[in-house]
Formats: C-alpha cells, structure tokens, sequence
C-alpha cells in the first residue's frame, strides 16, 4: 500500500464520518420537533416558559441552525459530543463506559460466527455427501431468518430458566456472555456461510480449477492450493461489513439479556428520545463501520495480487441487521 | 460406467440451469440463445440443407491409422443432465499424431475434449461408448484413476479465458504443482518450473515465475497453460481452443508451441486440438475431424477435407473458410462525392494511472476496453479483446469501471487510441478498417458515428463537418454492433426494434411504419412470422439480421459494421456478410466495415486500411494490399492467417513475424 | 414454441417443495392478515381473567399471556399491522430507493457520484441505529417505525437500481436507439426502466423478509404498536417477563414471525433465481 493511496483511504473514511454526522444532525434536528421539546413530552413535570427558554440555551437550540451545524462539528471534531438532555452526563463519558462491555460481546459474537460460517461452508463444500451437503446450505436461511430477540429468548428459557446452565441476566465473567454471543453470531454466521459457500462453489467452477484437475491434482489439493483462497475472498469484504453492522444487533442482544453497553444505551437513549445520545451512537456506528471497512480494505491486497497497489474493491451491499 | 465431475456436488439452482443447458460445457457458451445458434435458423436460410448427420466410420487408410492408437474412443456418448450431446463418436489419435477436432459451438467438441481428459461439468455424464489411453480404458475411472493419468500421461490446455490460472497463486507455484503432484520434490520442482518457462518462450523465466497471472499479457498465460499441460511429458495432449482468445500474429506462435514443443528431444506429444477454425485445424493437423449436433460428419487428411468434402456440412464450412478473390473497388466517377471523409483524426484516452504491473503498459493500443464498448469474447470466434499484446483490462477490473465512481482514477496517463487517421468511402463502396485489438478502429467508427467526440481532425458526413448538432447527421449513418446479444433490448419485439429509429424520427403514420418495418425484414430475408418474436428466441444469425434491418430503417448513406460477424459461427457469419454485400448492392448505402478478420475484408470490403497502433499503416484496394503487402506489418497479418491449406498461398514472408508485444 | 418456453421458465422454480411450503405459509398469512376474524373466535385484546397463562391446548392452541387472551388470536390479528408495516417500509425503500439509483446511474457524472456517496454514508450508519435515530425524531409508532426501516433499507434499493441502469445504459441496445435517434427520456422509459425494474423488485421480495424483522424488531424494543394493540414484536416482548412460567408465550408467536421470515427469503430468492437463468 503506497502512501498515497493510504492517504486517500483515510480521507475517504473521514468523508463518510463527516457524512454521517451530517445525515444524523439533519434526521434529528431538522424534522419537526426539537430535543427540548421531545424531552419536555416526556417528562411528566412541566416547566414554565422561562426555564424552557434555558434549557434552550443551554443545548443551543436557541440558535440558528447553520450555526446550530457548525458549532456541533466543531466540537464534535475536538471529541465533545455534547451532554445527555436526560442525565446531563457528557455524551462521550457515556460511551466510553459503556463501549468494553459491547466489544467484549461483540469480538465473541464475531469470533463464534466465522468459526461456524467458515465450518458449515467448508464441510458442506467439501463434502460428496449430497445428504449432508442439503442439510447443511438449509441451516444459513433459517439462520437469517429467526428474529434475533427470538434466539435471545429462548435461549435463555432452555438454558437459564430449564436448565440453569448459564446466568439469565448480569455481565459477571464469561459465562454471562456466552448467550449474548451466541444469539448475536447466529444471523452473523448465516450470513457468512451463504456467502462463503457461493464464492467456494464459484471456485470449484473455475477454469482455474479444472487446469489444476488437468494437472493431476487431487480433489482435497484443489480445495487447499486454490478453492479455498479463491472462494474466501468475497468473505473478507463481508466479514468488514458486518463487523461495522454489529452495533446495530447489539441493541436488540443487550436488551433482552439486560447487559449494559453501547446497544442498551441506545435502547434507553430512544426510549428518553435523548437526541445527543443517539446522535453519539450513531457516529460510533458509522466509526466502526468506516474502521471495519478500512481493516478489510488493507486484508484484502494481502489475499488478492491483484489488488495490490491499486484500490481495494468496492464493498459489497450491507447485509441489514 | 459413468465418468462423473469430480467436483462439488450440485450448487445453487440457478449454477444447475446454467450447467446443465451449457453444451459447450467451459466459460464461452451463452445458455440460450447459444442453444438456438445451430438450429433455430430454419426460418432463414440460415441452415444447410438437407440434415444427414450420419456417423463417418473412422478412415483407417491414412497415413496414421494403421499406426497403434494411442487414444481410441469407440461410440462415445455424453449427456448433461438426461440429454445426450454427443452420439457415439469414435476417434483415434496416434503417437505423435495431430488429430483436429472441428465444430461450431454447442458442436460437442468441447464435450468429448472434457470426456476424455474426466473433466466434463457438473451434470455431464459418459453414458456410453469405450475410450483408452494407450490400453487404460478412460471411463469408469475412479478419482484417484484419473490423478494419476492427468498431467503424466494425458495433458490438458484449456483456453485463458483470463482465468485458466489460479488468480491468487504465482505462475511458477502453479507449473511446479503440475510437477509435485506426480512426485517431484517441492525443491526439484521449483527448479523444473522456471525451466519449463523457459522452454515456452517467457522471458526472465525466474522473475516470471514469481509473478501471478494477472502480470502477464494473454499470449503468456497461455504459454504458461501449455508449460504446465507438458510438464511431466505427457504423451498426449488435449488443447480445448487453445489459440482463440489471441490475436492473429500470436495464434501462429502458441501453435508452434503446441505442434513442437521445445524440450522434447523430437518425442513430440500427440496432440488432439479442439477449435473452431478449420482454416487452423488444416493448416496445423495430421488428420481433421469435423464435428456437427455431436457427431463426426467428416473425417480424412486436411487436403482430403478440404479438396473433396464428404458432407454437406463441411462443405460449407470450407466455403465459409475460403477467402473471396477480393471486391474491384467501384467504377463510379472518381470525383464523386465521397460519403465519408475523415482527416487527421486523434483521439486519446485516458488510463488509470495506478501502477499497474504490465507488460508494455501505456503503449498505443494495449488492449484497452471501453465501459459499454468491450469487444466481447462471444463463444467461438473471439476477436481478441482480452487477450492482446498487453491486458491492460484484468479481468473483473476492465479498465475504468462504470459501476463504480470511486473506480474511476484520478491519477490517468494519456493513451493515443487514434492518431493522425485519413481517409475516404465513396458511396456504394466498403471501406474496411482492418487490425488487432487496441489499433483504433472500433474508436474511429465511434468517432464517426459521434459516440465519442475527436481531439483533433474532422469527419465529414455528406459533405457536412460532425459537429455539435448531431441528431440530423445521425440518421445519416448508423451502426451495426458486434454482438447482437446485447444490441437489442430483450423485452423488444422484432417489430418493435426494427421500428425504433422510425418512431424515434416521427417517420411516416403507423400504418406506414409496419409497412416499412415489413418490407426491411424482406430484405434481410426474415420470415414475416418472426416480427413477433423477441431476441430471445431467435437464433444469432437472425438477430443479426434484425440489427442490420434496423440500421437500415432510416435508409442512411453509411452503415458503420463493426465485426459484424465475429460472434456468429463460421457457416452463419457467410451467409450474413453475403446479405451485406447483396443488400450494399441493391441500395447502394457505403459501408465502414471494422473487423480483425481478413476473410471478412476479401469477402465484402472494396478497399482497406491496416491500422495498428491508432495509425494506419497502409490503405488501397483489398486486393493490392492482402496480395501484395508493401508494409512489414501487413505482412505479418497476412501470413498469419492460416489459408495455405485452403490453396491460397499467403504473401511472400519477407521476415519470420515477431511474438508483438509479448515481451517486456 | 419460445413463448410457451419462457412461461414454463418463470414458473418451474415455484414448483420445488420448499417453494410451495413457502407460498402456503405467506397464502396463510396473508388469509390471516386480511379476515383474521374467519381463523379464530376469541378476543385478541380482552382476555378473561380465570383462564391467565394456561398453555397450549385444543382450546387455546398457543396457550394464553398473562390477562388471559388467547395468544393464537392476538398472532392471527397482529398479522394485519405487522404485514401493513413491511409492505409501507417496503414501499417507501422501493420508491426512494430506486428512484436515486435510477437518476444516479442514468445521469452520471458528478450527479452520480454526488448521491452515491451519500448512500455510502447511509450504508456506513448500521441499519437499526439509522431507523433508532428516524423513530428518535418522528416519535413512537407503527407507521413511524415502518418509515424508519424504509429509510435504512432505501440505499440497498438505490444500489441495484443504478448498477442495473448502468448496465442497461451501456448496452449495445441503449446505444443503438440513440443513434437511432431516441432522446433520453424515451431510451430511460422505454429501454433502462423495464430492463432495469425486474432486479428491483426482486430484491423487494428478498428484502421483504428482513424489512419485516426490522419492523418486529423495533416493536420489539417497545418503539412500535401501544400495548393493548397486537403486533408480532410486541407480542413477543411481553411474554419476557413470563419466560419462567409460560414458554409458549414468547417461542409460538416467534415461531410464526420465522416461518414468514423465512417463507418470504425463500420465495425471494426463487425469483432472484429465476430472475438470473431468463436473463
């Protein structure tokens, strides 16, 4: 990678960040109703015209917008995202707590899913049992399909409420973190196995493929010397991908198993309608995202010759969380 | 006994359709209409007369058939998924022998190549007949049968279609894996690679083999294949279209690769050579066969073949192969008004600058490819697009990529695709443009119809400069595109396509268009019955048709053909270019024929221009220039065609042509 | 002979068993979310007390929640507003979508780049935030909700719209009905649009799947239907307090969102099939 197409991965990644700030401040700020009034709907107490009038100030609100916009990136560029309208904690505080728990759940979620994706796809790819091979490709759909707060649930009905064998609710040690993880790598490495195992299928086709059967080599030699590498690259590119979408299935994992982190925050941040809050996640969204897409961009000249010294390719279409 | 692929069992349902309808089984056949190519032109006079696909006995009176046989199939049958392709052939090849094997696609040449090196697609199955090699019988072989056979006694050479070698490993890992699974040390064969790089003619064989395929242009990865098919010296060797994705002047080169392989102290390798050029197969084998619906319908030495076809079939492959004497250029008065007259035409464009580690990169007329504007490597005749001197464009990253803003690169390099080009059609004439991939003439005809605009020089329509206000001098000149796959929009009827520049220039009332739109197909002599019908259903040769009805809507002095033929097979692309040369000489339209083929020139082009490199090398009568080459270029073109055979001796070779390009 | 060929094409993947199981589950549905009062007597929002989280029997075949209402009947009646929620989030993704792909593969230029780096904006922002942060601003609710998937799924839309209408643009066929002399608008509505259309609504049928996730799983998080009103995700989201008690509360109910999930992703995916052997 030369320097200068270092430079322009990061100048691109730092376009998308200033994007997504800019896509999230004109969600939440330009529609209809303002934060302070959204608050005011919320809190059972009222306040009169004066206090209402400060509160304004002291988010701002009382300003124009562009200037509203401006002062915003301003501070969002020297790390202030402003403070909770329903806690008056810093934005970022908030975050940074809550940030090592959901990447512990996260990196385990990550790690059990390319474990599984990569295993179903390989052994159902390899294997000349078509038996084995059907029931194998039947798993990824399933897996794509069933509800995520579902998995979660029942889950923890068979091996908290049935069986006891790991913790219901809590974040103590790593036997509370395996039913988390577990529920959020399902769809994770469905969607891995799905992908893995067209680009497998796409290599075992290839003429390549055919030249090294031509040569004399072995089922078991093409799989390793060609299949394998050829097949898993549209992986790399995915496995970025949906590491920049996990935060997004967070929510959903923290809630039901009552863990605190960044997607609880979230859950809670919506529920109060605390506009800085969201807007703060989602920048931390769109910031793992841009990371998990440059760390792929960098794997892939690594795995593929012929993207060296060129641009990586484009990413593929997100999977929806 | 059934030879099953030995590869995954079946993938997704649609990977099954498309396998299973593929009869050509490799990369190159389209599903569908590829299908209908060979026998849905019943409509036209597409089709050769009466059918009498009946099996030729072998011949065993020549010269190799007394011989032992080293390969020998006996009524071999092949079905893809419950229908059978091929119907009981039987063949022989003897030691050292060249055996061709002849056919249009979906001939089932490919097929039987496949069968008989155990590498038939998912779904493709022997369901009958007895082959062997040298004894061992070929069918019924268990994987591991087949491990040891393949690469050590029976070699394969598929075509580069850009990705025969494996993308991500180098060039010399993949030749030494040829040697290592038949038991070479690791080490050893590492050695052995780099020599046998060598011996195929790379240059700095050991920093080759450290490079990975997308770094070498089309003619070396094909140097390569046919390095790694020999490496353990086998005694035959299949080649499946080894030479069709090349360029003319490398064809001759791979060839001699193939016929005498350096290395081999004299014992060359018998050799079963696939294609679709029988001009190729006359000139390169011992003994041609000529294969139709699969089955053989001829069979004999390339003179035999040739002088005294037995079937109605080759008969008309030869006609189609032979080479017309050559238009007379039109006795009009010379001071006629020429319908076209470019002068000093430039055009460059612009290359991603990224760095790439080619060959010859950023010389004029690397094999460059235009968004939208590829020249399509469609099924038999492959006009070399991918495959030039150089391979800028890799595969999956042509060029600039128009699916993607990002893909479009800030750092570029000039690239003069068209440089100094003059010249004039008259009416009623054909002016070819003749060349390689990347010499410009597809841009020029862009230029001309105002697709793209010029840098520098004027085209002169008429009597009237291109210039901004094109929509008027538009219906003056129109184009018939290469492929006619992807020339006419799939939800389009006949009619409707061929109304189209009607409707578009508001001719005429409804009634008077279907009028129209009737009388042209007439003219390209398409059934009425098939106005109805979308391109889909229709055969190449008719689709074509239906462009070139179209192109004539408008009754435009010039018709732009560019390769009007080279996606269609040898007996359609005679029958299409007969239709133009009828059609010029009922309504006297000029044509500008852009074409690779020399046989195309000859047959419909009055006068030439060589172009190479964005420049023309030299221009006069077709019959001047092919016969009596001034250029030491032209030369090379000429010679390289294969027509010896077919009893037009090739101009005098003033000089061995030179492997262009190619080395770095 | 090509017409009858091509019908039987459309239509031969549909008759694979998974297929068929998968049409017979979205025929139900959609019987469910039309007229759910012909599929079951009892009262989705008013239970009778004496009868609270008895499991699932011939009486009550997925048991009843905690106020006594019989859960079959609040999943057969929250079929309506869960489809009617897919279907509009569909909608606005399709509509917004596409109509971006199309100006920005059509247009090209700065144009095009211009919005498709916007949309790789909106795809940077994972999906659920983006529509947390919609619902944030337009307030709680099943339309509210709907739209906010929408919103996160338009990019995907956009996507394939303008990779097919560059295809198309590039076409020999494009090509020629300019030199014939169509302007743009005729060549957009009469060659890119129809060509271009049928990927689109593929991945409609692809995406309904998953927009119907989205939606449950916001419902889900309580941003959906109020309460007493039933809706698959809320369903679900009520039966966690009871996951002790009454398993059927929370895993039949999940069981119907799957199996629609998963009939609507295979059906999708027939087409898409389909969609890839015509072409």
């Amino acid at each position: 990678m030369t320097a200068r197409g270092a430079l322009r991965l990061l100048g691109g990644a730092a376009v998308v960040l200033w994007g997504a700030f800019t896509v999230s401040f004109a969600i939440l700020y330009l529609l209809p109703s303002d934060p302070v009034s959204i608050m005011l709907s919320q809190s059972a107490e009222s306040l009169d015209p004066a206090q209402v009038q400060a509160l304004r100030e002291r988010h701002g609100l009382d300003r124009p917008l562009p200037e509203q916009y401006l002062t915003q990136l301003g501070n969002a560029l020297t790390g202030d995202l402003g403070t909770s309208v329903t806690t008056g904690a810093p934005v970022t505080d908030l975050l940074a707590e809550a940030l090592p728990h959901t990447a512990a759940l996260a990196g385990l979620a990550l790690l059990l899913a390319v474990l599984a994706g990569t295993g179903i796809a390989v052994l159902a790819s390899w294997t000349r049992a078509r038996w084995l091979r059907a029931a194998l490709l039947a798993l990824p759909p399933v897996g794509v399909a069933v509800p995520g707060f579902w998995v979660g649930l029942v889950l923890l009905q068979l091996f908290s409420f049935t069986w006891y064998v790991f913790p219901a609710v809590g974040q103590d040690g790593f036997a509370s973190l395996v039913l988390p993880a577990v529920t959020l790598a399902v769809p994770l490495s469905a969607t891995i196995a799905q992908v893995l195992a067209r680009g497998l299928d796409e290599a075992w086709r290839a003429p390549y493929a055919d030249t090294a059967f031509g040569a004399g080599a072995s089922r078991n030699r093409v799989l390793g010397a060609h299949v394998l590498r050829n097949g898993s690259l549209p992986t790399v590119t995915l496995i970025g991908v949906l590491t920049g979408n996990l935060l997004g299935g967070t929510v959903v994992v923290e809630t039901v198993f009552s863990r605190q982190g960044l997607g609880r925050l979230a859950e809670q941040a919506v529920t109060t309608q605390d506009i800085p809050v969201v807007q703060g996640l989602v920048l931390t969204g769109a910031l793992v995202f841009v990371v998990a897409g440059l760390l792929a961009d960098l794997a892939h000249p690594l795995l593929d010759p012929r993207l060296r010294g060129r641009r990586a390719a484009p990413a593929p279409r997100a999977v929806p969380a | 006994m059934s030879v099953t692929s030995e590869r995954s069992p079946r993938a997704t349902a649609a990977g099954r359709a498309i396998r299973g309808s593929a009869v050509e089984g490799g990369a190159v056949a389209p599903v569908g209409p590829d299908a209908a190519t060979t026998s849905g032109d019943a409509t036209t006079s597409d089709d050769v007369a009466p059918r009498s696909d009946v099996a030729v006995p072998p011949v065993t009176s020549d010269a190799f058939g007394s011989a032992p046989a080293l390969l020998e199939a006996d009524g071999l049958t092949v079905a893809y998924r419950g229908t059978e392709v091929v119907h009981g052939v039987s063949l022989r090849v003897a030691p050292g022998e060249v055996v061709a094997l002849v056919g249009e696609s979906g001939s089932g040449k490919s097929t039987i190549a496949r069968a008989l090196t155990g590498l038939l697609p998912d779904g493709g199955v022997v369901t009958g007949g007895r082959a062997a090699l040298g004894g061992q019988p070929l069918t019924g072989l268990t994987p591991r049968a087949w491990q040891d056979l393949r690469g050590a006694r029976l070699g394969f050479v598929p075509q580069d279609t850009g990705s025969a070698l494996d993308p991500v490993a180098r060039i010399g890992d993949q030749v030494a894996e040829a040697l290592v699974v038949h038991g070479t040390p690791r080490a050893a064969a590492r050695e052995r690679a780099v020599r046998i790089l060598h011996d195929v003619g790379l240059d700095a064989p050991a920093a080759r083999a450290r490079q990975y395929p997308h770094q070498l242009s089309g003619g070396m990865r094909q140097r390569v294949l046919i390095g790694l098919a020999l490496a353990n010296r086998p005694g035959l060797v299949v080649a499946d279209e080894p030479t069709s994705a090349l360029d003319v002047t490398l064809q001759r080169h791979i060839l001699d690769l193939l016929t005498d392989p350096a290395g081999t102290r004299g014992e060359r390798p018998a050799l079963l050579l696939v294609t679709h050029d029988l001009a190729l197969a006359a000139e390169r084998a011992d003994r041609v066969l000529v294969m139709r619906h699969g089955r053989i319908v001829d069979e004999g030495r390339p003179g035999r073949v040739l002088g005294a076809p037995r079937h109605a079939y080759s008969r008309e492959l030869v006609e189609a192969a032979a080479p017309g004497a050559g238009r007379t250029a039109v006795a009009g008065p010379p001071a006629a008004a020429p319908v076209l007259e470019v002068r000093d035409l430039a055009k460059a464009f612009r290359l991603p600058g990224g760095g790439l580690p080619l060959p010859g990169r950023g010389r004029p007329g690397a094999g460059l490819a235009f968004p939208g504007w590829r020249e399509r490597g469609t099924g038999a005749t492959e006009p070399g697009g991918r495959a030039s001197g150089t391979g800028v464009a890799l595969p999956g990253t042509h060029g600039p990529d128009p699916s993607r803003p990002g893909g479009r690169a800030s750092g570029t390099a000039g690239l003069r695709a068209v440089d100094g080009v003059s010249f004039a059609v008259a009416p009623g004439e054909t002016f070819a443009l003749v060349g390689e991939s990347g010499s410009g003439k597809t841009t020029i005809a862009r230029l001309v119809l105002g697709l793209e605009r010029a840098d520098a020089g004027t085209v002169v329509l008429g009597g009237r400069p291109l210039g901004r206000d094109t929509r008027e001098l538009r219906r003056r000149s129109q184009l018939v595109h290469q492929d006619p796959s992807s020339s006419l929009d799939p939800r389009f009827t006949v009619a409707a396509a061929v109304a189209e520049p009607l409707v578009a220039h508001r001719t005429g009332t409804r009634a008077e268009r279907r009028d129209r739109v009737a009388a042209l197909l007439e003219a390209v002599h398409l059934s009425p019955d098939l106005a109805g019908c979308r391109p889909a259903e229709l055969s190449g040769g008719q689709r074509q048709r239906v462009a070139v009805a179209r192109a004539l809507a408008l009754d435009p002095e010039l018709l732009v053909l560019d390769e009007p033929t080279s996606a269609l097979d040898a007996s359609v692309q005679a029958r299409v270019l007969d239709l133009l040369v009828e059609l010029q000489e009922s309504c006297g339209t000029a044509f500008l024929l852009v074409t690779h083929d020399l046989a195309v020139v000859r047959r419909v082009a009055h006068r030439v221009a060589v172009l190479r490199r964005g420049r023309v090398v030299e221009q006069g009568a077709v019959t001047d220039i092919l016969d009596h080459p001034r250029e030491q270029y032209t030369r090379e073109l000429v010679a390289a065609v294969p027509r010896a055979a077919l009893g037009h001796d090739p101009a005098a070779l003033a000089g061995a042509p030179t492997d262009e390009g190619e080395h770095s | 002979m090509s017409a009858a060929r091509t019908g039987r094409d459309m239509t031969r993947g549909l008759r694979r068993p998974g297929a068929v199981v998968a049409v017979l589950i979205l025929l139900v549905l959609t019987a469910w979310a039309v007229a759910p009062g012909a599929f079951t007597a009892h009262d989705p929002v008013t239970g009778i007390p004496a009868e609270r989280l008895l499991p699932p029997g011939p009486g009550h075949w997925f048991g009843t929640d905690h106020l006594g209402r019989d859960l079959f009947a609040r999943t057969v009646h929250g079929t309506g507003l869960t489809v009617r929620a897919a279907l509009l989030a569909i909608a606005v993704a399709l509509g917004g979508g596409a109509a971006i792909g199309l100006i920005a593969g059509f247009s090209g230029g700065v144009l095009d780049d211009v919005l498709m780096r916007g949309i790789d904006v909106v795809l940077a922002i994972p999906g659920l935030l983006l529509s947390l942060a919609v619902v944030t601003a337009l307030g709680f609710g099943t339309v509210n909700v709907a739209l906010a998937v929408g919103v996160a799924s338009a990019p995907v839309f956009a996507r394939v719209m303008r990779s097919r209408a560059l295809h198309v643009r590039h076409a020999g066929y494009v090509e020629a009905a300019r030199l014939a002399g169509s302007g743009p608008v005729a060549i957009v509505l009469r060659h890119v649009l129809p060509n271009a259309a049928g990927p689109v609504l593929v991945l409609a049928a692809v995406e309904l799947g998953a927009v119907a996730l989205a939606v449950s799983s916001l419902s889900f998080l309580g941003f959906g239907a109020t309460p007493p009103t039933p809706e698959w995700g809320a369903l679900i989201a009520e039966g966690r307090d009871y996951l002790a008690v009454a398993w059927w509360y929370t895993a039949l109910p999940g069981l119907v969102l799957a199996a629609g999930v998963l009939a609507a992703g295979r059906l999708g995916r027939t087409f898409e099939a389909e969609g890839r052997h015509a072409r």
